[in-house]
């Protein structure tokens, strides 16, 4: 395997410009949304709205002001697959369809998905969706080609202000370890990274710089991988068997001291 | 200030992002918080129209507080130049200078300047008229410009004597105060008075700080001196020709840079020459060497940079009995600029039209300019798309509702499908004077054509038309040069388009060659003014030195650990210089200000200048060298006068010369305002701003109660200009898909308007009808005590293409700053109201 590849995305210099939206479409000859024909959403500038089969990229946009506007920010991030190491769809794709790359990037191959929609339910960031054009599941591929040609992703080559960074994630690890503490020496104290280590599904190869709670940008604090589930599960549905097991022969049980009671009350009343 | 570079310049931007991870603090003062703000350490609001108010209140920070650079503004500026004794200052006379009187007829304006008193005093009499008139007997240019050279100016290097320019600057802005500031701008005092910090904290020997504007500064009737206010407080700090300093200019479009260099200006020729005008006195070719050269500093060689011009127009027929062809070069003989231009239309003076890549119908006050356009018989317009310009015939609001008939429109429009960028080689100039050229990638599709194959083709049948002419009106047509077909078996061989002209052989007439034996020019200190030399655009000339070697083309940036000026990178005019006027970046002795801040230093051993950036100045010039008394040209100028390009080579705090509203920038409320000019009562508005006056281009009055909301016009990241390249694109459409109306939460809450809904928008010139966008990032400010609205509008939109809108310039006017004619399309007076 090559080394592991992804993306940094330090949201303190992100401007919002959805460059990064415009290179995904172009190469990924993704469509507008109905034809590019569609109403303001009235939610900021973004006009897109969320990651779905056609939409790789997708740039957020957070307007937290006071009431007197002494104090006032307007969050961008721009937003895409996290490339999870332990990636929730991958396990759940039952065709075998999603697979890890030689870059640690996670793929859904095209000609093996039935579109059973798996993966969507599974992703915990709502990442994937169907393309209603070729009724499959589609999602991020890191540019899968353009690394395979030594290229950088679209996204990453169109950003002009290098919010959006790609190498190898040991590397972009580094990267994003110093950049934070020269915002936290700037005085930026709640900048923070997320994904940029093992605690989030161990560890997200598409990580972040962020300003604020995950939470603010959509993003969970704690994101769960449905098989991380499944022990819990096992062991109340075992727990449930018991006790319904107990339930029913307690019942029947009962069942059966009402029949002997009746019995012998029918018996007394014979006697 | 005056920018969301950001938004519209964004890939400019990355090195304000760049600069900002080492630890550079960003400022964005703006009526609206946007993208820009959003990537500020500091964020300041003010009220859209008074910049000159918050940088005048700056100007008197730094003065009053003493944090002025004191040996560069001494040795520097023109602080310590006396001005002459009839000069009387806005203080004086309540708002304009000396020297307004009544405009003559067909300047659309109601006052004028006469700037005789702005002058310098001088230390002897000095009768110009009679010097023009020796001058004029002189038998070479050289002995020409010598006779007009004006005696010596006074000076007090103390700064005290009361008519230095540094006290009379001191005067005039004594009155902005932060808090004074606070009641016009509507900045709280407290955010004003830390910018005023961080400003100073970051200026001097050590630092400097950057201005970065764009039409958020140039779009009102003050345009230009909001710029000169600027320019102003950065000579003041000491702030121009440093690194990391100066006033940088975002422009509106690429290359346009490049288009007022290699001019489609309507008062100018190559290089920023003076257009020959028959208002002026430029009857002869003399005349207007002695209208236009300044016979000392650079300018002084105008004669050769105008002669070379000539014969770069008219080749081997321009010679020096004839003037060089001089006669036969067109004069002005008006005011051709944009609104002008439609003005006349309106009235029927115009009969056809050429629009290469512009979108009028969307223009300012687009009502009134697609009435006029119905008045042309015929209108080429050349584009990518069938753009709103192309379809007023049949689609615009007013064919809508009935007024104009497409039956009864006589305008015959000629659609030419364009070529884009990639489809054509050629070079673009930055906004930092970088040429660089770039290569086709594919051929243009159908009929596409680029816009040299158009003019190239179109030129080559006017010329067979005119061929036969005996008029003398057509001898120059005749006389042009025009040989820019490939030579014989030249012609690319991968492309299917024939008939495009050789962009080397446009560029050689650019750079100049010596006309005996045609070797390219080094460098425009070869250019001569006896036609031994051709030239068409003398601060280009330099850029393609020899056959082989065409330096735009260059890319060689310097490596990591290098000063990062880049010199093999493209080539900046002049002469590949970087940083304009850098022997700035020196004391007056040549040694850095600052080890941190060296660029451009004097090295005694070599005994010539030398540093990262070619510098700006003669290049073995001591700084020790005194100004020859009487001499003209560069000599004129000691070792310690870095502005080569300025008379006295003085960086100018109060410009004598130049500028048509007055010698320093003064607080004028826009053309249609909400509030009366605090400062100066008597005169509310420039009094000398142009107005168009036509029916349909009404004004509101100040504080009228019919308009009583600022309206700022503005574009977004996601659609370009008038969106015609862009609003036919669904990958940038579907980003911004509808016209919207920027809306504070509490005039929202004050019209009943909720997010979404349908708001009408109306000026006295128009009505537009868009979605509200409730944002708090929009805020209500308090000036004078009172709450101002402002709403803000991307004006994108139009009626053609997939993503269609109201035309939002239906509200603006026809007003425009006097100097440069730009419009005022960043505050106006609107009401709004709930459309249903």
């Amino acid at each position: 395997m090559a080394e592991p590849m992804g993306f940094f995305t330090d949201t303190s210099v992100c401007i919002g410009c959805k460059a990064c939206e415009v290179a995904c479409k172009a190469w990924n000859q993704l469509p507008a949304r109905n034809g590019g024909k569609v109403q303001l959403s009235g939610q900021s500038y973004d006009n897109t709205v969320s990651l779905s089969g056609i939409q790789w990229r997708h740039v957020k946009f957070i307007e937290q002001f006071s009431a007197d506007r002494s104090t006032g920010r307007w969050l961008m991030m721009s937003d895409v697959c996290k490339h999870c190491v332990r990636a929730a769809c991958l396990e759940a794709c039952p065709t075998g369809a999603i697979i890890r790359t030689e870059f640690d990037t996670v793929v859904i191959q095209q000609d093996v998905c039935n579109g059973c929609r798996a993966c969507i339910s599974a992703c915990p960031f709502g990442v994937i969706e169907i393309n209603p054009e070729t009724n499959t599941a589609m999602k991020c591929t890191l540019c899968y080609d353009r690394l395979q040609a030594g290229l950088v992703p679209a996204c990453a080559q169109a950003c002009p202000t290098q919010s959006i960074q790609f190498g190898p994630i040991s590397e972009l690890r580094q990267r994003a370890q110093a950049r934070l503490e020269q915002l936290h020496s700037q005085g930026v104290t709640q900048a923070r990274l997320y994904g940029h280590d093992e605690s989030i599904l161990g560890g997200l190869n598409s990580f972040y710089l962020l300003l604020d709670e995950p939470e603010t940008y959509g993003l969970p604090s704690q994101p769960h991988l449905p098989s991380t589930r499944v022990p819990t599960a096992a062991t109340l549905s075992t727990a449930a068997a018991v006790a319904l097991g107990l339930l029913g022969l307690v019942g029947l049980r009962k069942q059966r001291m009402d029949q002997l009671a009746a019995t012998s009350q029918r018996a007394d009343d014979r006697e | 200030m005056g920018s969301n570079m950001a938004e519209n310049h964004p890939v400019a931007f990355r090195w304000v992002a760049e600069a900002k991870r080492r630890g550079a603090k960003l400022v964005h003062v703006d009526p609206r918080f946007t993208r820009t703000s959003a990537l500020a350490d500091l964020y300041v609001p003010l009220r859209s129209g008074t910049d000159i108010a918050f940088l005048g209140g700056l100007i008197r920070y730094v003065i009053e507080n003493e944090k002025y650079f004191k040996d560069y503004v001494v040795n520097y500026t023109n602080a310590a130049t006396i001005i002459r004794d009839e000069f009387q200052d806005t203080e004086d006379l309540e708002g304009v200078f000396s020297g307004l009187k009544e405009a003559p007829q067909g300047t659309n304006q109601k006052y004028v300047y006469d700037n005789a008193t702005w002058q310098y005093k001088r230390t002897a009499p000095f009768d110009a008229a009679k010097a023009r008139e020796e001058a004029k007997k002189a038998a070479t240019f050289a002995e020409m410009i010598q006779k007009m050279v004006p005696p010596a100016a006074e000076k007090d290097p103390t700064l005290q004597h009361p008519r230095t320019v540094f006290q009379i600057v001191r005067r005039h802005f004594s009155r902005y105060t932060p808090e004074m500031v606070e009641q016009i701008c509507g900045t709280p005092k407290e955010l004003f008075l830390r910018v005023a910090e961080l400003l100073t904290e970051n200026s001097g020997p050590e630092r400097t700080t950057m201005f970065v504007y764009a039409m958020g500064w140039t779009q009102h009737t003050y345009g230009v001196q909001n710029i000169g206010a600027a320019a102003l407080l950065q000579l003041l700090l000491g702030n121009v020709g440093r690194p990391g300093g100066g006033i940088l200019a975002l422009r509106g479009h690429a290359t346009i840079q490049g288009s007022t260099d290699v001019p489609t200006l309507h008062h100018s020729i190559h290089g920023y020459m003076a257009h020959p005008d028959a208002r002026r006195n430029h009857d002869t070719l003399r005349d207007y060497m002695l209208t236009e050269t300044r016979p000392t500093g650079y300018w002084a060689n105008l004669p050769k940079f105008l002669v070379s011009y000539l014969k770069s127009m008219y080749g081997a027929a321009a010679t020096p009995e004839n003037d060089f062809g001089y006669d036969w070069h067109p004069k002005i003989a008006g005011d051709y600029s944009f609104m002008a231009s439609f003005h006349a239309m309106a009235k029927g003076e115009i009969k056809g039209a050429f629009f290469f890549g512009q979108n009028p119908a969307t223009s300012i006050n687009g009502g009134l300019i697609r009435r006029a356009l119905a008045n042309l018989d015929w209108m080429v317009v050349k584009d990518n798309f069938e753009i709103e310009t192309a379809a007023f015939w049949y689609k615009s609001p007013e064919v809508e509702s009935g007024e104009l008939k497409p039956e009864q429109i006589k305008t015959e429009v000629f659609l030419f499908p364009s070529a884009q960028v990639a489809e054509i080689e050629g070079t673009f100039t930055n906004t930092q004077r970088w040429i660089q050229f770039h290569e086709k990638a594919a051929d243009p599709p159908g009929d596409c054509r680029s816009d040299a194959w158009f003019t190239h083709q179109l030129a080559l049948r006017l010329k067979k038309l005119y061929a036969d002419s005996t008029l003398p009106r057509d001898q120059g047509f005749k006389n042009l040069t025009w040989d820019y077909d490939y030579e014989p078996g030249k012609y690319p061989t991968n492309t299917r388009i024939q008939g495009e002209p050789d962009v080397m052989k446009i560029w050689r007439e650019i750079n100049g060659f010596k006309t005996d034996t045609g070797e390219l020019l080094k460098g425009f200190g070869e250019l001569k003014d006896d036609g031994s030399t051709t030239c068409a655009s003398w601060i280009y000339c330099g850029a393609y030195p020899e056959e082989g070697k065409f330096l735009p083309a260059s890319r060689n940036p310097d490596p990591d650990d290098q000063p990062g000026t880049h010199l093999g990178w493209a080539y900046a005019w002049p002469a590949n210089r970087r940083i304009l006027y850098n022997r700035a970046s020196a004391d007056p002795n040549g040694n850095p200000w600052s080890e941190r801040k060296k660029l451009v230093w004097w090295d005694a051993g070599q005994k010539k200048w030398v540093g990262y950036d070619v510098p700006d100045f003669p290049a073995t010039k001591a700084p020790d060298t005194p100004a020859k008394p009487g001499a003209a040209g560069m000599d004129a100028h000691d070792g310690k006068s870095p502005f080569i390009l300025l008379t006295d080579g003085k960086g100018w705090l109060f410009v004598p010369t130049g500028l048509a509203d007055g010698p320093l920038p003064t607080h004028y409320e826009p053309i249609e305002s909400p509030v009366p000019n605090l400062l100066y009562p008597k005169w509310p508005t420039n009094p000398i701003a142009k107005v168009y006056e036509h029916e349909r281009n009404q004004l509101a009055a100040v504080g009228d109660p019919q308009f009583p909301i600022v309206l700022t016009t503005y574009r977004l990241t996601e659609h370009h200009l008038s969106g015609a390249m862009s609003r036919w694109l669904p990958w940038l459409a579907e980003l911004q898909p509808e016209l919207f109306v920027e809306i504070s939460p509490e005039l929202a809450a004050e019209k009943g308007i909720q997010n979404l809904d349908l708001v009408r928008i109306t000026s006295k010139r128009g009505t537009v009808v868009a979605k509200a966008l409730v944002t708090p990032r929009l805020r209500p400010l308090t000036v004078n005590g009172k709450p101002v609205h402002q709403i803000g509008m991307p004006w994108h939109w139009g009626f053609m293409g997939l993503s269609v809108g109201d035309v939002v310039n239906d509200l603006t006017s026809w007003v425009a700053d006097p100097n440069v004619m730009i419009h005022e399309a960043k505050a106006l007076l609107v009401n709004v109201e709930k459309a249903r």
